[in-house]
């Protein structure tokens, strides 16, 4: 016996619009009354706003074209960003591993991963431009304040990471491995590693990529590399060389990008 | 009672005793005497206990109290490097298999052997070329052959189990634990392991606790049968001793037994 | 010697050598800049005790500090962070989707998207703010704009991806039935990428509300000119109050993101 499919239409009252999308506009309603509000403490104005077009259009005119004739100068401090980034990196992933493995609670008892969290959160709460003039304060001037400041910001960012995907691993995988008579370090070689290597490569590139961004301003507050050169050259108006600079510092970006993917896909 | 060799591999568990929470005893005083000889399978309804006496076994549960001696030691003091050493010598095979899903096969049988390779090692992938040996020598034996390479999580149950078998077998064992090794697999699966099972630790005398559901099986191939009910040994004989009546008083209740 | 057939190579000849490439490639890279950068070993040493000595000289901090100028220019630090990252998301949608290939099969304006997402994103936030602070003069009005551009780089490239990762199926459907393309959006990836979109909004807000607080060190508002000021006139009591006002901001902000997460995801 065929079922009757034809309903009777729903009373007149189930029409209406649901609830949702009464809330959803006084939602954008109150964003908007938020951007106007904010925008008025801010001085935000369409005046000013003009004016910056205006004073933009002169800037971008003496950028253009950009300096490249103190390139050696360039280069050099480039070179030194680069350097503050490789190491940093380096010694970063090196001491964010065992940290990492020590604030993973499936692994290790709480007397042990409450001193390693509390390191990793501490390290994560200042932006590295911050830690950055601490050093600077603490070591002078130069390269070395940049690579602790970075050194800092990368064992925050993935000694985190790393103990949240231990902590996520199917801990019946490790249990075997445990059973079979295997020491600690085999267990996690062969039981840990295995399950959170590829997110591991994924965020250490990452933060490759994000040491290489900031090592190009920590000059700025005399942690070396070409963000002091960036910063003076501002400073003197010689805005041809800054477009210069800039160029050359998204020119690296991009291929630290490319070289970042390449690393991603052979041990991936 | 055979003595020498054999005695080599026998169990004695005395008193065993293990609550999850205080005053509600999962193991009410479990003594058992195994002889190091065949299967012995442990029966029993869901929630007595039978899979948390197999893993006192090794300490991969923590026994309240009582003792387990193996080897002339007493598994349940045992810590450290001493628990390590022993569980070198206890293999296991695992209901939901266990396997390290992202290593290749033969990477799983190799876990067999971390217990007896160095850290730096193990890491590079150096094991001793005796126990590459043996690994495809397994592979063969439990019907994997040209699977070596193949990663794990692209295996089927049953190819799954029959790694977690030779793993264990890896392991060259004096005691084989098997926590319901057939309870993910089909019927016919399930009794080209425990054959697997049978045959691979008859042929190197190595003796078997299985701890399984189904009663059949139990009866097919294990040479004695222990049944469990509420914590304690109510039945402990070859399986042709096993009547319905034991059943009933392992199981509870008539329903089931019409099949 | 093992058998032919029972040999194992854990990885194949060409990813070995990749492998190999790779880690001579970062020793390389570690030795030659370990070599050349210009550290001097003795400030390393030193290290421990001139931080231990500014640590000394800061506490305790200067609680007074906090009601008369601190407080007002967090509220700005918080307003900067929030600002931008709502004109980001209006820049950042729009190129979001033409950078996503199943939304925009022009591959010349998927390019032109991606160079825009990249580009805004090499450039760090403290690089814009400076630009800025020249564009507009010095204030919150630069540091607004400065979190708001650099965020459409990170924002964008996210949304893109949460695009080009949404079922074809229901865009198909609505094609079939002779949609126009804005209902498209609206009603075939819109309802599928909104909660990536939320969580993308609010983690990147997150890291602005932290951004945010360090533009003012080269004039583009909120809690960083305070600091800078302290800074300058090593008032080292008031750069504490300062750095713990920020340290506590921070937390806010992480359990704010973490509360509404729970609500909407």
């Amino acid at each position: 016996m065929a079922r009757d499919v034809s309903a009777p239409a729903p009373p007149a009252d189930e029409r209406r619009l649901p609830r949702a999308s009464w809330l959803a506009r006084l939602g954008w309603l109150a964003l908007a009354v938020y951007v106007a509000y904010a925008a008025s403490l801010l001085e935000i104005t369409w005046e000013r706003f003009y004016a910056g077009l205006g004073h933009g259009a002169v800037f971008v005119a003496r950028m253009v074209p950009p300096d490249f004739s103190r390139w050696d100068l360039l280069v050099h401090d480039l070179t030194e960003s680069v350097e503050i980034a490789v190491l940093a990196s380096f010694f970063g992933i090196v001491i964010a591993l065992p940290i990492g493995l020590l604030a993973a609670r499936n692994m290790m008892p709480l007397w042990v991963t409450w001193p390693a969290r509390a390191l990793i959160a501490v390290c994560r709460s200042f932006h590295p431009i911050i830690v950055a003039i601490v050093f600077v304060k603490a070591v002078g001037f130069g390269a070395l304040a940049g690579i602790l400041a970075l050194i800092v910001a990368s064992v925050g960012f993935i000694a985190k990471l790393f103990a949240e995907a231990i902590e996520e691993i199917s801990m019946k995988q490790v249990e075997a491995v445990r059973a079979a008579g295997a020491p600690f370090f085999n267990v996690v070689t062969f039981g840990v590693l295995p399950q959170v290597l590829a997110r591991f490569i994924g965020f250490s590139s990452y933060q490759l990529d994000s040491n290489f961004r900031v090592s190009t301003v920590v000059g700025i507050v005399g942690g070396g590399g070409i963000g002091g050169t960036l910063f003076a050259a501002f400073q003197r108006f010689d805005y041809d060389f800054v477009a210069a600079i800039l160029l050359s510092i998204i020119a690296l970006i991009m291929v630290v990008e490319v070289f970042s993917a390449r690393l991603r896909a052979t041990f991936q | 009672m055979e003595s020498g060799p054999v005695s080599a591999r026998s169990l004695v568990i005395r008193d065993l005793v293990k609550e999850y929470k205080p005053g509600h005893p999962v193991l009410r005083g479990i003594s058992l005497d195994l002889d190091g000889r065949g299967m012995t399978a442990v029966i029993g309804p869901s929630g007595t206990g039978k899979s948390t006496l197999i893993r006192c076994i090794n300490r991969l549960v923590e026994p309240t109290s009582g003792s387990i001696l193996f080897q002339g030691q007493d598994l349940a003091q045992l810590r450290g490097q001493g628990l390590r050493a022993a569980r070198r010598r206890i293999g296991m095979i695992f209901q939901e298999f266990n396997l390290v899903e992202r290593l290749t096969v033969i990477e799983n049988l190799l876990c067999g052997r971390l217990g007896y390779v160095a850290p730096l090692k193990a890491w590079l992938r150096k094991f001793p070329e005796r126990d590459l040996a043996r690994a495809f020598d397994l592979l063969d034996a439990v019907g994997l052959r040209g699977f070596a390479a193949q990663r794990a999580d692209s295996l089927s149950g049953g190819q799954r189990q029959r790694v977690g078998i030779a793993r264990a077998v890896m392991q060259e064992p004096d005691l084989l634990l098997a926590d319901e090794p057939t309870s993910s697999l089909d019927p016919k699966t399930s009794v080209e392991i425990m054959e697997l099972m049978v045959a691979l630790a008859g042929r190197a005398n190595i003796p078997v606790i299985v701890n399984i559901h189904q009663v059949a099986l139990a009866k097919r191939f294990a040479d004695r049968i222990v049944g469990m009910s509420g914590g304690r040994i109510v039945f402990d004989g070859p399986p042709d001793e096993l009547t319905d009546g034991h059943l009933k008083t392992i199981y509870g209740g008539e329903a089931w037994l019409e099949t | 010697m093992l058998a032919a057939e029972h040999q194992w190579q854990r990885f194949t000849p060409q990813a070995r050598l990749a492998r190999f490439a790779v880690y001579l490639g970062i020793v390389a890279a570690v030795v030659v800049s370990f070599r050349t950068v210009e550290v001097i070993p003795e400030f390393l040493q030193d290290a421990p005790e001139q931080i231990g000595d500014l640590f000394y000289r800061m506490w305790p901090p200067d609680a007074r500090f906090y009601p008369a100028t601190v407080h007002g220019a967090l509220i700005e630090t918080i307003h900067i962070a929030t600002l931008g990252t709502i004109f980001t998301t209006l820049m950042a949608v729009p190129v979001g989707f033409l950078a996503a290939r199943n939304v925009t099969p022009h591959v010349p304006l998927n390019a032109l998207a991606q160079l825009i997402l990249v580009s805004t994103r090499s450039v760090n936030t403290l690089v814009w703010a400076i630009l800025f602070v020249a564009v507009f003069g010095p204030g919150a009005l630069a540091g607004t704009a400065a979190i708001a551009f650099r965020s459409i780089g990170f924002v964008g490239k996210l949304f893109a991806e949460a695009v080009e990762n949404a079922d074809r199926g229901s865009i198909e459907a609505l094609r079939a039935a002779g949609a126009p393309w804005p209902s498209v959006l609206t009603m075939g990836y819109w309802p599928q990428v909104r909660p990536a979109f939320w969580s993308i909004v609010l983690f990147r807000w997150d890291i602005n509300v932290r951004e945010s607080a360090i533009l003012g060190l080269v004039g583009a508002g909120g809690i960083g000119m305070v600091l800078d000021d302290s800074m300058n006139l090593f008032q080292w009591h008031r750069v504490a109050t300062v750095l713990v006002s920020i340290f506590a901001v921070v937390i806010l902000a992480e359990l704010v993101v973490n509360a509404i997460r729970k609500r909407i995801i």
